[in-house]
């Protein structure tokens, strides 16, 4: 068992439980968040709920298309043993996998990212560990993104 | 002691764990992914020769691990969706959470020949 004390009805003594009465009451606390006329309009925006909502969103349109994708390079036509420069290029020459593939590459990142924001936010308890983990983290993000893009914008099938 | 009410040490807080820890790996792989596929931008040869090694035994079973670490993601996602806004949802949570094992197990057993079947041929001979 643990230190605490307990009487016979499970409830320990209330400190302090009797000092007040009706004559002498107990001073009024205000409400944490208490809107007063002090406070702006808006005290934050809504920039976590957008974040929560988009990971169910993004992650609903991510099923398709990352499993779609896997049963493609893994499964269909040899799995792993046809890909080569070769069968992207047949890929990439349709719009339609151009659009898929930059869809997932978008969604994927900012989806990850979000996440990891959230797995950087529980565990870095120091400002500056933070503040340093989230940085690199929106670095790669962008960087990654970005040349992800390009690759699919900027793909030559007769580079050489 | 009141059933449902505990969430430590209970599934609910492993299949937490297990999507964290499964998120994190496939944003990790992602990275290296998108950096493989540039390899196009370079040339055909040096796309090739990095994806051959996509094609060895021991990256064949690395693929199912992502494969397994993503079927997971996937499913146990789409429970998390459900119990945040379906009524029922967080009722039926631990049925939903056993409905994705199941899911997930017959999934993985199906995965097997397609992902490492190449593995075995070449290990083994055909
Ligand atoms: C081991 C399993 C995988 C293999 C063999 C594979 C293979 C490929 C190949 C051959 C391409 C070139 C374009 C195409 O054919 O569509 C590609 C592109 C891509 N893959 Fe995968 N992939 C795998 C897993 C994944 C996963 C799990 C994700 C997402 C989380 C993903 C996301 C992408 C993205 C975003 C691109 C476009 C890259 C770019 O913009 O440069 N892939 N993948
Ligand atoms: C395949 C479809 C996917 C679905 C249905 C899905 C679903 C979800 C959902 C609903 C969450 C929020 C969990 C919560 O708020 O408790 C989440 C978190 C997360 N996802 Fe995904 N996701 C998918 C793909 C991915 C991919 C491709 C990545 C990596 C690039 C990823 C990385 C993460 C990470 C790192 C988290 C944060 C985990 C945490 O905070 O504990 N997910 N996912």
């Amino acid at each position: 068992m643990s230190t605490s004390e307990k009487t016979a009805a499970g409830v320990g003594p209330v400190e302090g439980g009797a000092v007040y009465t009706v004559d002498n009451p107990a001073p009024f606390i205000e409400a944490p968040r208490q809107r007063t006329r002090k406070t702006p309009k808006s005290t934050r925006g809504n920039f976590e709920l957008a974040a929560w909502l988009f990971m169910r969103l993004s992650g609903v349109v991510l099923v398709v298309l990352v499993l779609g994708h896997l049963l493609i390079q893994l499964v269909l036509d040899g799995g792993v043993s046809k890909i080569g420069f070769a069968f992207v290029a047949g890929r990439w020459a349709s719009p339609f996998w151009q659009v898929w593939d930059l869809l997932m590459l978008w969604l994927a990142m900012l989806h990850g990212a979000n996440g990891l924001r959230t797995v950087i936010n529980d565990y870095a308890e120091r400002a500056n560990t933070r503040l340093w983990l989230k940085g690199l983290l929106y670095t790669a993000t962008v960087f990654t993104i970005l040349l992800g893009t390009l690759v699919i914008f900027t793909f030559d099938p007769n580079i050489r | 002691m009141p059933a449902g009410t505990l969430y430590r040490g209970r599934e609910g807080m492993w299949s937490w764990v297990a999507h964290r820890v499964t998120g994190v790996l496939i944003f990790f792989f992602l990275f290296v992914h998108v950096l493989d596929t540039a390899l196009v931008r370079v040339s055909p040869e040096a796309y090739d020769t990095v994806v051959a090694t996509y094609k060895t035994p021991i990256v064949a079973l690395l693929e199912y691990g992502l494969v397994a670490a993503i079927l997971f993601h996937a499913l146990n996602g789409l429970r998390v969706i459900a119990v945040d806004f379906w009524i029922k949802g967080a009722r039926y949570q631990k049925q939903m959470l056993w409905t994705v094992v199941a899911l997930w197990v017959v999934l993985m057993l199906g995965a097997i020949y397609p992902v490492l079947g190449h593995a075995a041929r070449e290990l083994f001979g055909s």
